[in-house]
């Protein structure tokens, strides 16, 4: 009977690079989580649904391109307007520090901006996924 | 529907509605024998259900083919299921499942369900909850469920059991690999698909299959058909379609016969999975382990001599029911 974490890693928005994702990603899997990764350009509304059908515990998406006011808090809206807000939200990407308390209000969890060594990500989600399930 | 009505712990849930489906997929991914109950009141042979395996190896355009796949059955109105397979770390037990990258596309339309699954234990093989989730999904009316697993030599077996036609996804330049594969291929295959067939070395693939299924000809209830594709701009994917529609009719003729010996071999798969598992606990509860593993380390016994005495004594407790 193991319980794995699973984790969705989305690109929202227009801007085409995916490095960052794809480093969270590596390092989630090499954490032992399943790391479900959608690719580029993806719009709030396909976020939330792939959470959904992938039953995952957090949805982490990285943004580069400026839009993160808008793109994150969306996701969290949608996500409780489908009844899965126990879903943890998290963003990472080029996000300023000012920006941040307004994202955290709005219901993401943590912005993880570009540096930030993967052993932080990872506690960071295996504390709270475990709070979730309790 | 209230998704906290599920409880957590225990597997239960109405998979009518897709977070609970969802859910419940879980559940059984995480603990397939504790969901037996509810996978057992669920369980019904739905006839109208198709079931299409994709396999071939990594990279040959699996999911690209899938979401073409999903397309056309939209066009025709259909509710599509979709399981894609990946495997897991054998470091880490983690994963990266990165099919639904292709199939973007879909991610908004309540008709398509994809779930991407990672193989956990399984040596290479097919997701051991796949069966179950491809059962779960036939009750919960799914007109088509297509299930990807990369080829690396049991998963493409494993489809098998679980499909009613399996799509063996081969691209060219791998010529040595069919040479590799030619001992089981024609059992696995119902459709050969030659995709990226616009890269070079297209005519020596075909050829090589050609060969194979006319060497197998006579063994064979029926020939594959051979189809060139180019999933990233849409070319072939009706000769698939076409070729699925005529191997429905042939399977609707042949229903009993193909149904009865697939179901014989889901049961053979899940009697041993769960077989496996079951003396596991005893033998665990009871300590046998233990002493096996005494017993070797004094040399008083080896593997083979522990396994036989096992396998006699679970013989003489059957003959004494
Ligand atoms: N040139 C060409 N490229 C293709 C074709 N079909 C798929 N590809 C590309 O091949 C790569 C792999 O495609 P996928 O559909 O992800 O292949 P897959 O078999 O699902 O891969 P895995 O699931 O990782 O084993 C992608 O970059 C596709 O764009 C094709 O017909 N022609
Ligand atoms: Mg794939």
């Amino acid at each position: 009977m193991s319980s794995k974490i699973r984790v969705l890693i989305a690109k929202p928005g227009l801007d085409g690079h995916d490095r960052g994702a794809k480093f969270v990603a590596r390092a989630l899997r090499d954490a032992g989580m399943e790391v479900i990764y959608t690719g580029l350009r993806q719009t709030p509304e396909s976020i939330a649904n792939t959470a959904i059908q992938e039953d995952v515990d957090a949805v982490g998406m990285s943004i580069l391109s400026g839009a993160h006011n808008t793109l994150l808090p969306k996701v969290v809206q949608l996500l409780k307007e489908k009844g899965a807000d126990n879903i943890l939200v998290f963003g990472g990407g080029v996000i300023p520090e000012s920006d941040i308390p307004y994202l955290k209000e709005h219901g993401v969890k943590a912005v993880f901006t570009p540096g930030t060594p993967s052993e932080e990500f990872v506690s960071f989600i295996k504390e709270n996924v475990k709070k979730n399930e309790s | 529907m209230n998704p906290d009505n599920t409880d957590k712990k225990s597997c239960a849930g109405s998979p009518g509605d897709i977070r609970e489906l969802a859910k419940l997929i879980s559940k059984i991914e995480n603990d397939r024998h504790g969901c037996q109950q509810i996978l057992s009141d669920i369980y019904k042979e739905n006839l109208g259900t198709t079931v299409i395996g994709v396999t071939g190896p990594p990279g040959s355009g699996k999911s690209s083919l899938t979401d073409r796949l999903i397309k056309e059955y939209r066009v025709l109105g259909k509710r599509v299921g979709v399981i894609a397979v990946d495997p897991s770390s054998p470091f880490s037990g983690g994963a990266i499942l990165g099919d639904r990258i292709r199939m973007s596309d879909h991610a908004t339309d309540p008709d398509v369900f994809i779930r991407s699954m990672a193989s956990r234990g399984s040596l290479g093989g097919l997701a051991p909850a796949a069966i179950d989730v491809v059962n779960l999904m036939k009750s919960t009316g799914f007109d088509v469920v297509i299930i990807e697993t990369v080829g690396v030599g049991q998963s493409e077996v494993d489809v098998v059991s679980l499909a009613d036609t399996v799509l063996l996804v081969l691209v060219p330049g791998m010529g040595d690999d069919v040479q590799a594969m030619k001992a089981g291929i024609m059992e696995i295959a119902d459709i050969f698909v030659v995709n990226k067939a616009d890269k070079d070395g297209k005519e020596k693939l075909v050829a090589e299959l050609k060969m194979i299924v006319e060497l197998n000809r006579n063994k064979m209830e029926r020939v594959p058909p051979i189809i060139e594709t180019v999933a990233i701009e849409n070319k072939g994917t009706s000769l698939i379609m076409e070729s699925l529609k005529e191997r429905g009719s042939w399977i609707d003729e042949k229903l009993p016969v193909i149904r009865k010996k697939k179901m014989l071999d889901q049961l053979k798969h899940m009697s041993i999975d769960r077989i496996g598992a079951d003396i596991f606990a005893i033998l665990d509860e009871k300590g046998i382990f233990q002493k096996w593993t005494q017993e070797l380390d004094q040399g008083s016994s080896n593997p083979y001599k522990a396994v036989s005495e096992l396998i006699a004594k679970l013989k003489i407790e059957w003959s004494g029911q």
